[in-house]
């Protein structure tokens, strides 16, 4: 909110520039009916001038790059030094086909991997599962063994690049299969850099790709934190995420809001579990949404990284700078992808990435023109791709550590989003933390009527959505997609039956018995999966243990 | 004459409910009947809920590209239960290939993203012949 004015409106230069300029403007050409709100519904005012921010203060607010609360950044250079990482999300079909795709990815200059895995992986159930009919392979890359995971990498050195797999409920089985991957190549875990997202709490938010009910849930989280900080220190063990926050239909602020707690609740729990602050919190990483409306999203990364340093500070008592520095990953908005005129959508994934960028985003995934269609195609991937590039090497943008600091308007929005996302905190530590709000279904509630304001808005035409709801095309051409069959299902299954009758059945049955004593008792569960992935068990066998012991999570249904 | 009643399903694995609630709202809002059966829901379930609901339509949210799987099972079971009038509309990612296809199999309606949620409701109007309550 504004501070309020100490000055009588007629002393301010403001209040002068209204009566002298914009007044007789207004009465010749009134402005256009709006509303002028940000694609959050936030109001925006006309004009930000210096009397908008005189709650700002520079050295506490906003120093130089690299200081403490990093507003303005993690590293003193921006990225001068290094360009952030272009990492494109990728995964389909049988582990040989996206194999080949990252091949392509890595060779078109892609510097890092993000494996996209099908719903079943996802879910944690083997092809042969009845739920399974029909996904198999769909959304992403089928992997239900250490065996499609050696096919997934075949001739890609894991010691020389990091990869970010996005997958949550069955985190710990696949991270372990990738870890044994990595062992049969000869790489030492001890260099081993990647991402797995990890992030439990968003999925039972937003995403519902959940297994077993919250606590136990988290509980394998603070497991892999332990894990990690002993044995894959440079891995990044979570990437608290926003992104399907936002895609679910949470307004900026909420995005901000909700995954931070995530992020907070996390911390919480790891140090509940016995494990000192700076021990695992520098390998927590975050993902957030880059969507459509270009300087709020600008100042929701800024406020980020300022709110979490204060409260890595203030509320966890860290003391390594590296444990107080936000770094994240962002991707672009696909919700605000549309079927209608598919290449309006370069244009949107351009802006948004941009502001990804002017946010100080340290990685950054395009969405490709077709994705409100289906999978990418190589050539839309690939364009995606050169997206980035053209914003890196041409733009101009790289140039200089965040441009826009000292912005009146992007000072404001900053410290607006802060002072929203201090309010939300407020509300679910009341709660009690953010299982418990999870529990009780409030951010779940917060997030379904703001999608449906926007639904309303997008119905009224308060906001226009170009080929959707204004400027549309009657008849629009045919789109070349990626089509899915379902060879890929066939294969699995083929492969799923073929695994089961060639490995050694009584080590599998040991290794999960093993597992289930673990889940049952305090040990640390990854020690035992391990185990369980070099016996070949699949995906679904080993979350069937988990599911044994733990039992399965149900969300109550409403609207 | 009686309200219409809607359910709304998401089938298969897909938890991304956003256009199934959104979608659901709006018919509520329209003056309809909607139950939400939530997430992971066989054709089995579906079919069993419009039977037992004595539902006028079903909406399927399938975004996973599992539409070519599910929406034969469900048609298939509608009419093994007798319940060929129940009208079955899908909303979700469904590429132009299968559209034809799932015409031809008795889907009444496809929407894509993007459709305004009146002309779905429209839609909806205009296919479900009114229905004296019963008592």
């Amino acid at each position: 909110m504004k501070p309020a004015a100490t000055d009588t409106p007629a002393d301010t230069a403001t209040a002068k520039w209204e009566r002298d300029v914009l007044e007789p403007a207004l009465r010749k050409s009134p402005e256009r009916p709006g509303p002028f709100t940000t694609i959050s519904g936030r109001p925006i005012d006309r004009l930000y001038t210096a009397e908008d921010v005189r709650d700002f203060e520079v050295t506490r607010d906003a120093p130089a790059p690299g200081e403490f609360p990093y507003t303005r950044g993690i590293h003193p250079t921006g990225y001068r030094g290094k360009l952030w990482t272009m990492r494109q999300f990728a995964g389909f079909g049988t582990p040989e086909e996206t194999n080949g795709r990252y091949k392509q990815l890595l060779g078109a200059g892609g510097t890092g991997l993000s494996v996209a895995f099908d719903l079943p992986t996802l879910m944690g159930r083997d092809p042969d599962h009845p739920l399974s009919l029909g996904e198999v392979g769909k959304c992403g890359v089928s992997v239900m063994s250490l065996a499609d995971m050696e096919r997934l990498f075949d001739g890609i050195t894991l010691a020389d690049i990091t990869t970010s797999m996005t997958i949550n409920s069955p985190a710990p089985m696949i991270f372990a299969m990738y870890l044994v991957v990595a062992e049969q190549q000869g790489a030492d875990w001890k260099t081993l850099s990647g991402t797995i997202q990890n992030d439990i709490l968003k999925e039972f938010i937003a995403q519902k790709e959940y297994i077993f009910p919250p606590r136990p849930s988290m509980r394998l989280i603070t497991d892999i934190f332990e894990f990690c900080a002993k044995d894959v220190p440079k891995w990044n063990t979570i990437s608290v995420s926003g992104y399907h926050i936002r895609e679910a239909g949470a307004t900026a602020l909420q995005e901000l809001a909700f995954t931070l707690r995530d992020g907070i609740e996390y911390v919480q729990w790891g140090i509940d579990a016995g494990l000192d602050v700076d021990d695992f919190v520098p390998r927590i990483s975050f993902f957030f949404n880059a969507h459509s409306d270009f300087f709020e999203e600008i100042a929701k990364y800024r406020a980020a990284r300022k709110i979490w340093a204060t409260v890595m500070r203030d509320r966890f008592g860290a003391k390594d700078e590296r444990s107080l520095k936000l770094r994240f990953h962002s991707q672009t908005a696909g919700v605000s992808l549309t079927a209608q005129q598919p290449y309006n959508n370069v244009v949107r994934t351009a802006l948004q990435a941009l502001s990804a960028v002017l946010g100080g985003t340290n990685s950054l995934h395009t969405n490709s023109l077709d994705e409100a269609l289906a999978l990418p195609t190589a050539e839309a991937a690939t364009l995606a791709l050169r997206t980035q590039q053209v914003i890196a090497h041409e733009s101009g943008v790289t140039n200089v550590v965040d441009p826009l600091g000292g912005s009146y308007f992007i000072e404001r929005l900053t410290l607006d989003m802060e002072e929203g996302v201090y309010k939300y905190f407020d509300a679910i530590d009341r709660m009690g933390g953010m299982v418990a709000a999870v529990e009780a279904g409030f951010p779940q509630r917060e997030i379904a009527e703001s999608s449906y304001r926007f639904q309303q808005s997008v119905e009224r035409k308060d906001k226009i959505i170009v080929g959707v709801n204004g400027y549309v095309d009657a008849d629009e051409p045919p789109f070349p997609i990626l089509y899915i069959d379902d060879q890929t299902s066939d294969m699995q299954l083929i492969r799923l039956a073929e695994l089961k009758r060639t490995r050694d059945n009584a080590r599998v049955a040991t290794t999960l018995d093993a597992l289930k004593g673990a889940a049952r008792g305090a040990g640390n569960t990854m020690y035992p999966l391990l185990d369980c992935v070099r016996a070949y068990a699949t995906v679904g066998e080993m979350c069937d243990a988990l599911r044994e012991v733990w039992g399965e999570y149900e969300e109550v249904p409403s609207i | 004459m009686r309200t219409i009643r809607v359910v709304i399903a998401k089938p298969g694995l897909d938890g991304h409910d956003r256009g199934a609630k959104v979608i659901a709202r709006a018919l509520r809002d329209a003056g309809m009947e909607v139950i939400y059966t939530g997430l992971r829901q066989t054709p089995e379930m579906i079919v069993a809920a419009a039977l037992q609901e004595d539902a006028d339509v079903i909406g399927l949210s399938i975004l996973s590209g599992a539409h070519m799987h599910i929406c034969p099972k469900v048609m298939s079971l509608l009419k093994e239960k007798g319940l060929d009038h129940v009208k079955v509309v899908v909303g979700g990612i469904i590429p132009d290939v299968d559209r034809p296809k799932l015409q031809a199999m008795g889907i009444a309606g496809i929407f894509l993203p993007g459709s305004p949620m009146q002309n779905i409701v429209d839609f909806i109007t205009e296919q479900v012949p009114p229905r004296a309550e019963v008592v």
